[in-house]
């Protein structure tokens, strides 16, 4: 009864294209707006209209391939995926099969070297139900099956553990294909009827394929950061698990250790987290194996993960996959990809992560763990170095996105990505503190309102009177109605009692709302009360 | 001045040197049309007021000197199949029997702009599948020539229209002979262009690698001038609200579709376009095409479309080829008899005309069945009741509602081809059939490139008889079928081909005469048929 098992997991992750129109309209690809507001005829399935491909999506599309080093198709086409669905306007959806535009790619991730076995025991699962009867149940604290817990669902690796000993291991891109996104259904419970919005219809995807390749959940995590991370980089997404601009299907099979054929897999849809990846991925390598274990074949089918109950169901099964119907779209010619166009994107490629951090290192003055945290965000990065462009320096600013920044983005449950204050109000800010204009408490509180609206960290200090005071009659007379009011304290420092000029300190900075240097305080309190 | 007896030419001269009005143009039709209208059934729909009006528009627009090309104010018929903004766009189907487009097919729009007045929409097989106009859900069409017989199809209803007089020109589409046929039964000229010569948007798609918007008319210099207009890519009335957000590349004349590698560049707005044709490549990084390169990938905005250069009666060293396999079992010996006449009236004029072997014909049925068929049956998924157009109104879940809609909705012959096409692609027949019909597609081709190298042209018959007679065909789909024989290789070989009366069986039912150009060769088919048109007056 102990027979180990093997996870082998690959995933389909489609990533929605950060282009203006859509991917064979004109339309708008924005969030949101009323229902049916960004269609027309070609996206809601007129009759007689034609598709254009949108030459950004195609941009886009190589871009990633040559990020993730696949081998472009010079000739790609596209082809109809056809089945009924009122959320598909053609009823068929416009996809590629036959010559996918990237092919044969990988990415190297990143991986703690805990030593740990990709080897899953039937027996030594943590939480799992039913097995305590079964000999020994280890508490085993694997980072991998824990990757959606606290640890590692941080959304930029923040919290990665920073001295384990790292390995590195390539993850297959069986291929990336250009895609139409469909449509959205709202089903009116009050009214029963299902009303469709087709604002979605036709926002360009890619779907990016795994090969077979990761062996747990914490692999498929760091592929899809590393994915997430790349797409930033290029400006070909924003990547959002929870808006749906990224969303991963996991295909997952279970088989012996040592057996060389895959076991039969499952997919899982419907997951919108890392953590709820994680959960699914977990639950779903259990549930097979209890099949296994008791006899039992996995049945081929997709299935559902219902995050709120941990658990998933069956969708669809094989015997009643679809038949799709593909064949080549005659409303689209094939696209040639010539050297010029490949050498086009090739030269906009942007610096990526690791060319980053070593230039990092060599010109600014920051310690590698702030590099690393920068870089691991596009944004990020382009805020340090405009913000040091502007004439900050390098570890002021640093200490803004390290401290701060990350303290507001974790407290309001945001990502780097969601950053709206400018380079120029911070270094505006960083100017201000450093020129002792304001005390380092309100510029705290300055830069919180420019995180949270983007301020000018000047005229909001004006605005609001924020300056510090550390001389003059301003300070002078607070001073003396501080004492004044404090006959007490003032005596007991005169008599020798350091402590207490710790008080008046305290009260004057009080009195002065906190505008004062507090070394200013401390000077004018010693001076009147010599 | 008998307005009704005027070409489309000579009534826009007439119309452009204040001999005669538009209005008094569509007023004529609309008394022709109210005499033989009730009997032939060419329409769909008229309304008279409002073709009225716009012939009315068109009027003043001509006396402002804003509208001044050669068929300014001329009243036409548009077939079914292409969009009209506004008014009723049926396919002859059941399933569109609401449906009012929100916009115009580029080819109706090209003709508006130039002038030309809509009188109504033609009857048709339904969504084009047929070959006899008897498809309809709206009735049949009978031939003005002889009304026991059909018009033709599947532009049955167009090709009478202008038989009848009922207008002065109309627009078909050819997938498989659909202009050319009834052209031929109905005594008219009608032409199929080379594929991508004439933007697709806004003509329902029946077999999208297939499908080409032509002309039916009264005279090859008709069919020349329209065939210009059709084909060209105006810059101006782009719509910035435009759902046609993408462009087009355009590509050098005279190259063959095949080698030519289009691609678009920046769109009007945003982000911008790709473009091209069947088997035709897009490239990346050409300029921005018009209006009708941003709505249709397969356009392929010909700089060589002065098709009136071509006018000219002249057909001395023309190299004509006729295929031995045209003239062989199956044809009508009548038909046979006529065609070869008018071979040998191009011979006796100068043309060098030689029989040859193409023999590829018999695999160009079954190819063309499986091809058509297959993309029709995902053409036509978007019928299916959710957004526009009929739906079954007692279905209790989705499934059903699609069912009934879709069982209620099409036609018999429809069904029949989106059942064939739905089959020819299921897995695991894709390959056998699909994939080899591209092949058989490919070799026909090939063996047309093969024949052009050595003619300029090639003739020969449009059908393999007269027109039959009301109530013969359908009963017998798979001999219907064999009546595309001698045009649907043109349509998968995408190359452009013309119909022109040439006699009459005994009857007095029209014959015509087929002449076939290599892609992009208009010109030369144009001229030997117009120099054919001119001989026979004479």
């Amino acid at each position: 009864m102990s027979k180990q098992y093997e996870t082998v997991i690959g995933l389909e992750v489609h990533v929605e294209l950060a282009t203006r129109t859509k991917i064979f309209c004109g339309c708008s690809t924005a969030f949101g707006g009323k229902p049916n507001s960004h269609t027309c005829p070609v996206c809601t399935g007129m009759p007689g209209t034609l598709p254009v491909l949108n030459r950004k999506v195609l941009e886009h599309a190589v871009a990633v391939g040559l990020a993730t080093n696949c081998r472009i198709t010079r000739y790609c086409k596209f082809d109809r995926k056809n089945y009924f669905y009122p959320d598909n306007p053609q009823n068929y959806q416009i996809s590629q099969l036959y010559l996918p535009v990237c092919r044969d790619g990988y990415v190297e991730i990143d991986l703690e070297e805990a030593g740990e076995t990709e080897v899953q025991g039937a027996e030594t699962e943590t939480g799992r139900k039913g097995t305590k009867a079964g000999g020994k149940e280890t508490k085993d604290e694997r980072k991998g099956t824990n990757a959606g817990g606290e640890g590692t669902d941080a959304r930029w690796g923040m919290d990665g553990e920073k001295a384990a000993p790292r390995r590195k291991k390539r993850i297959g891109i069986h291929e990336i294909h250009m895609e139409e996104d469909a449509g959205k259904l709202i089903h009116d419970d009050w009214e029963d009827c299902t009303l469709v919005d087709y604002n979605r219809s036709g926002v360009p995807l890619i779907e990016i394929v795994s090969e077979p390749d990761m062996r747990n959940a914490r692999e498929v995590i760091a592929y899809l950061e590393k994915l997430r991370l790349i797409i930033r980089y290029l400006g070909a997404s924003d990547c959002k698990l929870q808006e749906g601009s990224m969303r991963a299907d996991v295909n997952l099979s279970v088989r012996r250790v040592g057996d060389t054929h895959l076991g039969t897999r499952t997919e899982m849809k419907n997951l919108n987290s890392f953590r709820a990846i994680a959960r699914a991925i977990e639950g779903e390598k259990l549930r097979q194996i209890d099949l296994l274990e008791a006899g039992e074949a996995v049945v081929q089918e997709t299935r559902r993960w219902d995050d709120l109950k941990g658990t998933s169901y069956a969708m669809r099964s094989k015997e009643d996959a679809r038949d799709y119907r593909y064949f080549p779209d005659p409303d689209l010619v094939p696209v040639s990809i010539d050297d010029a166009f490949l050498e086009e994107i090739r030269a906009r490629q942007p610096e990526f992560r690791t060319e980053k951090m070593a230039r990092y290192r060599a010109e600014y003055d920051i310690p590698d763990y702030d590099i690393e945290i920068i870089t691991g965000s596009k944004t990020m990065a382009d805020l340090f170095e405009a913000t040091v462009a502007l004439g900050a320096q390098p570890k002021k600013a640093s200490n803004w996105l390290m401290g701060e920044t990350l303290r507001l983005l974790k407290e309001r449950e945001l990502d780097p990505e969601d950053i709206r204050f400018s380079p120029e109000h911070l270094a505006k800010l960083i100017e201000l503190a450093e020129g002792k204009i304001i005390n380092s408490t309100v510029a705290k509180e300055v830069f919180e309102h420019m995180f949270e609206e983007d301020v000018d960290p000047q005229e909001y200090v004006e605005e609001h009177g924020l300056k510090m005071v550390s001389d003059g009659d301003d300070l002078r007379k607070v001073v003396e109605e501080v004492i004044a009011a404090n006959p007490k304290s003032a005596e007991d420092y005169k008599g020798g009692k350091e402590r207490a000029l710790g008080f008046l300190v305290g009260q004057t900075m009080k009195a002065m709302k906190g505008k004062a240097d507090p070394a200013g305080v401390n000077r004018m309190l010693k001076e009147l009360l010599r | 001045m008998e307005l009704l007896s005027l070409s489309a030419v000579e009534l826009g001269a007439a119309i452009g040197t204040g001999k005669a009005t538009a209005v008094e143009a569509m007023e004529a039709v609309l008394g022709r049309i109210a005499e033989a209208e009730e009997e032939l059934h060419c329409y769909i729909t008229i309304d008279k007021e409002k073709a009225l009006e716009r012939a009315q528009s068109a009027q003043r627009r001509i006396e402002a000197g804003e509208l001044t090309g050669p068929l300014a104010g001329v009243p036409m018929a548009v077939k079914d199949n292409l969009c009209t903004e506004g008014m009723l766009t049926t396919c002859a189907s059941r399933i569109l029997g609401n449906f009012v487009p929100t916009y115009t097919a580029q080819a109706v729009q090209n003709l508006e702009r130039a002038g030309a007045v809509i009188i109504g929409k033609t009857n048709m097989d339904e969504f084009a599948m047929g070959s006899t106009t008897e498809t309809s859900a709206y009735g049949i069409t009978r031939n003005p020539c002889g009304r026991e017989h059909v018009p033709g199809g599947s532009s049955g209803g167009s090709a009478a229209a202008v038989a009848a007089r009922e207008c002065f020109f109309a627009l078909g589409s050819d997938t498989g002979g659909s202009v050319r046929q009834p052209a031929s039964h109905c005594g008219v000229v009608g032409m199929k262009p080379t594929y991508g010569t004439v933007s697709r948007f806004g003509l329902i798609a029946y077999g999208s690698s297939l499908d080409q918007v032509g002309p039916l008319c009264r005279t090859v210099e008709d069919c020349a001038v329209i065939l210009e207009i059709l084909a060209a890519d105006s810059q101006d009335g782009l719509r910035s609200d435009s759902c046609t957000g993408n462009y087009v590349g355009s590509l050098a004349a005279g190259e063959k579709p095949q080698n030519q590698e289009i691609f678009g560049a920046e769109s009007h707005s945003p982000d911008s376009g790709l473009n091209a044709g069947q088997g035709i490549r897009q490239k990346t990084g050409q300029k921005a095409g018009g209006q009708a390169a941003r709505n249709d990938s397969t356009y392929l905005g010909r700089k060589d479309i002065d098709f009136t250069s071509a006018l000219k009666k002249d057909v001395k060293g023309m190299r004509i080829g006729i295929p031995g396999d045209y003239f062989g079992q199956g044809l009508d010996g009548e038909v046979r008899r006529v065609v070869l006449a008018a071979a040998e009236l191009l011979r006796k004029n100068g043309a060098v005309v030689e029989e040859f072997d193409l023999s590829l014909a018999e695999y160009a049925i079954p190819a063309y069945y499986t091809i058509a068929a297959a993309e029709a049956s995902s053409n036509l998924e978007r019928f299916d009741g959710i957004k526009y157009g009929y739906r079954a109104a007692d279905a209790e879940e989705l499934h059903q509602m699609y069912k009934k809609t879709r069982s209620q909705g099409f036609g018999p012959e429809v069904k029949r081809r989106i059942m064939l096409g739905s089959f020819v692609l299921s897995s695991g027949y894709y390959d056998a059939y699909y994939l080899k019909a591209l092949r058989v597609k490919a070799m026909i081709k090939k063996a047309f490139d093969e024949a052009f190298a050595r003619y300029d042209c090639i003739l020969g018959p449009v059908a393999p008889a007269t027109a039959p007679k009301l109530g013969e065909s359908l009963d017998d789909p798979l001999k219907m079928y064999l009546g595309d024989i001698y045009t649907i290789s043109v349509n998968l070989a995408g190359l452009p081909a013309i119909s022109v009366p040439c006699g009459a069986d005994k009857n007095g039912l029209p014959i015509g005469l087929q002449l076939i150009g290599d892609c992009f060769a208009e010109k030369k088919i144009l001229q030997a048929a117009y120099t054919y048109e001119q001989l026979k007056k004479a």
